[in-house]
């Protein structure tokens, strides 16, 4: 255990020094994008791979968190490089997510899935027609705060390592052991003394948190949003989704892993194709499902716990023998 | 009677029959979903996808071969029914069992087909907006009434005349079909009992995949009615499979009538909405609807459905 | 004061009615039977004590509380664990975190839920098991799991549901075993089972339901002996 997370801190001190040897932006750029990634995968895990209620609305949180930096720097309120900026983002974020979550969470499985996608996407109507607030379609503009790119690699890598060291600590406490009960019987986890929609709200909150926070991330560092990319169903719903299954459900190390790769194949689509990245990873969401469904890193696991398995068969038989 | 009043009448009437004709189109999409979910216990994320299917397939057919989109209904049905039959054997079912860290697997198949299909479509067609032309496309059919004194003139659109028209009659085409032919209760024994169902001999499996094909047949001739009325292009799936959810859930699971009426409910709410309220929300409208009714009413409108 | 009592409790579902003016107590420390035909109504008066369902009408009180109208897990933390007939693992976790999960009903500290759950596989006798996913369990195995996870939410009371159902005779042995040093360690134990042998001879009281109703109650002979009871189980015929 202690090993692993040496390396994993090892891992982020060296990737700390990148910015100081590598001055291309768009390597830079390509960092940020797997860091905000990284992020933004690992909060969906908790929510669905650990605690097992898919959302296919988190993009409400990652509007929300995004339009509430925008707003802020729009109507004055707070200038562009104001640090609590993120903050105020994921915490709006998590009462948006307590709000949905009261409603929702009276429904179980697919019914919650969906109810959180169509209030998701009630947001982004909002978003859309409340145009004294939002600039409607038309989105919000602002400088960003910082000119070096390195500054928001700094602090994406930051933000992915906090969120990282807290679902590590949240999953190995006793909410995370009543998470997984009520992902694997809810009906059981109830009667071992889980009020699991108090729990299940717990797990949201702390996943549209670090959502939002993300949302507010990306306003900053882009200068740009309108509903139609932050709300998006397809782009970061979806994607979230996918990134998770890609790396692994229900791992530390999947989003990762899939964040890497869902950054990399983005890219070499709109580098080498100009378009068409949707259908491959419409594509590759069917592949996952029917042939992987646990993941990289998942599947990577179940191959090497079985070869364990059977190396420990193959000494005690030898023992035997 | 005061012209205000004849002119807010007429504006009521006018909106609630728009409605009306909406909803029956909005319950054709809704049965082929709802039937799929009482069946096989799957919400199928790409359904809108299908209709788009047979949209475009429509407007091929109209554009290289004039053929007229009510008579196409012939061809696109059958043919949506067999690639409903090939997703569903293909591509569902091995996922059906399979144990996995994430439940709904099969949803998130769906959507994963989905956007194949979009994007497909949006590769091979662009993203350009299509329309069939037909000569009838904006015929439309008055009414005058007299009342109190005042004529209130009414307007109907002749191709949603004709599609609501279709569309009650395949709606009970396919109650006869689930209601007096062995195939029929079949699907219906499946739909209440899997396990019972094929203990007494049914053939679930090829249950399964005749039910994904009638229910891709069914949206698939929503598609090929709404051709002459709406604009076409590759995304337009996504807002009808949001609808045919809603209408799902209104009408309670696999619940035939059921979805006729959450279709027309939420035929009903979008035009009234639209026209009262505001027309930028006119799809939150029937967002709000399902979340109330997920909430308060969790065994549907007709309080029969599973929840 | 008893420690559980039921007063006039009935469950209809829609025009069926499963439990019917079910009355009865029990007192701390014993262990009480509840025996019928398949389809009695035993399982559902469970669920009714559990929380699982609501009642129609009636009263349940526990520890000179009302319980009835709470959710199960608040039933749970009054201190009334139930073991499921149809055996819910937790699939994906290890037989010791299983048991964790409900250690953490008394405890807020991961290390203290461990050391909890440590003792009840220990007395129930599953420590090579441990390490094991619950999914991989044998059935037996499986039914041991639920009464660990049970022990370890420092219950009053411990509702048994057909946990010898399906165990080979050696199994059964041990479980009787366990049942009654759960017994000895204080714990007032209220069993399902139609085993006839285990519950004859583990109860102390009996209590036999037929069609959701109260038809004998007393000792275990005096209920094996009672025409009523003989007639619900093997036909008039027999009586």
């Amino acid at each position: 255990m202690t090993r692993k997370l040496l390396l994993a801190a090892g891992s982020v001190v060296g990737l700390a020094l990148v910015p100081l040897f590598v001055s291309n932006t768009y390597v830079l750029h390509m960092l940020v994008m797997v860091f905000l990634w990284v992020l933004l995968g690992q909060s969906w895990n908790l929510l669905g791979g650990y605690t097992g209620q898919v959302s296919y609305g988190h993009a409400a949180f990652f509007g929300v968190g995004a339009y509430t930096s925008a707003i802020m720097v729009k109507f004055g309120l707070s200038p562009a490089a104001a640090w609590w900026g993120l903050l105020l983002g994921g915490i709006v974020a998590a009462l948006v997510g307590a709000v949905l979550g009261w409603i929702c969470f009276r429904l179980r499985g697919p019914y919650f899935s969906l109810s959180i996608l169509a209030l998701a996407e009630v947001l982004r109507l909002i978003a859309v027609n409340w145009k004294q607030l939002t600039n409607g379609a038309e989105g919000i503009l602002y400088i960003p705060a910082f000119n070096s790119k390195a500054a928001y690699y700094w602090i994406i890598l930051a933000l992915a390592a906090v969120s990282f060291l807290t679902i590590r600590a949240v999953m190995r406490s006793k909410l995370g052991f009543y998470f997984l009960a009520i992902r694997e019987d809810q009906d059981c986890a109830e009667s071992l003394g889980i009020n699991t929609t108090k729990y299940k709200l717990y797990s949201l909150l702390i996943s549209a948190f670090f959502t939002g926070v993300a949302g507010a991330f990306y306003m900053n560092y882009m200068g740009f949003i309108d509903p139609g990319i932050v709300f998006s169903l397809s782009d970061i719903s979806i994607m979230m989704i996918l990134v998770t299954m890609l790396g692994g459900a229900a791992t530390m190390a999947g989003p990762a892993v899939g964040a890497v790769l869902y950054i990399l194949l983005s890219e070499a689509f709109r580098v080498f194709l100009k378009s068409g990245h949707l259908l491959f990873f419409g594509i590759l969401i069917i592949v996952i499902i029917i042939f992987f469904p646990h993941g990289i890193v998942g599947t990577l696991r179940e191959h090497w716990m079985s070869y364990r398995a059977r190396r420990a068969a193959g000494a005690a038989s030898k023992e035997a023998s | 009677m005061s012209p205000q009043v004849a002119g807010q009448i007429e504006l009521l009437v006018q909106v609630l029959i728009s409605g009306i004709l909406l909803g029956g189109l909005y319950a054709l999409i809704g049965l082929g979903m709802s039937l799929i979910m009482g069946v096989m216990k799957i919400i199928n994320l790409a359904h809108g996808e299908l209709m788009m299917v047979a949209m475009y397939a429509t407007y091929w057919m109209f554009t290289l071969a004039k053929v007229d989109p009510y008579v196409s209904l012939l061809v696109v049905c059958p043919a949506m029914f067999l690639l409903g039959v090939a997703i569903q054997k293909f591509l569902i079912t091995p996922v059906m069992n399979a144990d996995s860290v994430l439940p709904q697997n099969q949803v998130l198949l769906t959507v994963g087909i989905g956007l194949v299909l979009s994007n497909l479509a949006l590769l091979l067609f662009s993203a350009n907006y299509r329309s069939v032309p037909v000569s009838y496309a904006s015929k439309t059919i008055y009414w005058d009434v007299k009342m109190g004194g005042q004529t209130i003139s009414l307007s109907f659109s002749y191709p949603f005349l004709v599609a609501f028209g279709i569309a009650v009659a395949l709606g009970a085409a396919l109650f006869l079909f689930l209601g007096m032919t062995d195939t029929g209760r079949m699907i219906r024994a499946t739909a209440q009992d899997k396990r019972a169902a094929s203990l007494m001999g049914i053939n679930t499996k090829r249950i399964t995949y005749i039910t994904f094909g009638l229910g891709s047949a069914l949206v698939g001739a929503a598609g090929a009615l709404l051709d002459p009325v709406y604009y076409l292009y590759p995304q337009i799936g996504g807002p009808f499979t949001s609808k045919a959810f809603v209408i799902t859930v209104l009408g309670g699971l696999g619940n035939i009538p059921g979805a006729v009426l959450g279709g027309l409910v939420l035929g009903l709410a979008e035009s009234l909405g639209s026209v009262y309220i505001s027309l930028g929300y006119k799809d939150a409208f029937g967002f709000i609807i399902f979340v109330l009714v997920l909430i308060f009413l969790p065994k549907g409108l007709l309080g029969k459905g599973r929840a | 004061m008893s420690l559980l009592e039921l007063k006039g409790v009935t469950k209809r579902f829609g025009g069926l009615q499963a439990v019917g003016n079910m009355a009865f107590t029990i007192e701390r420390g014993e262990i009480f039977g509840l025996i019928g035909p398949n389809g009695a109504g035993k399982t559902t008066v469970f669920n009714l004590i559990n929380g699982y369902f609501p009642l129609t009408s009636g009263e349940i009180i526990f520890k000179g509380e009302r319980i009835d109208g709470l959710k199960p897990y608040e039933v749970c933390h009054r201190g009334l664990a139930r073991t499921f007939q149809v055996v819910k693992p937790l699939a994906r976790l290890t037989v010791l975190e299983n048991v964790m999960v409900s250690a953490f009903c008394r405890t807020d500290h991961r290390d203290e839920a461990r050391a909890m759950a440590m003792e009840a596989t220990a007395f129930t006798e599953m420590e090579a098991w441990r390490d094991r996913t619950a999914g991989s369990l044998p059935l037996g195995m499986r039914k041991r799991l639920e009464m660990a996870r049970a022990l370890a939410t420092k219950p009053d009371i411990l509702l048994l549901d057909e946990n010898f159902a399906g165990l080979n005779p050696a199994e059964v042995e041990k479980t009787i075993a366990i049942v009654r040093k759960i017994h000895e360690s204080g714990v007032t134990i209220l069993i399902i089972e139609h085993n006839m042998r285990v519950i004859m001879s583990i109860s102390q009281r009996l209590l036999c339901m037929c069609y959701g109703e109260k038809i004998s109650q007393g000792t275990p002979q005096e209920v094996a002996n009672d025409p009523a009871v003989i007639e619900a189980y093997l036909g008039a015929a027999h009586a």
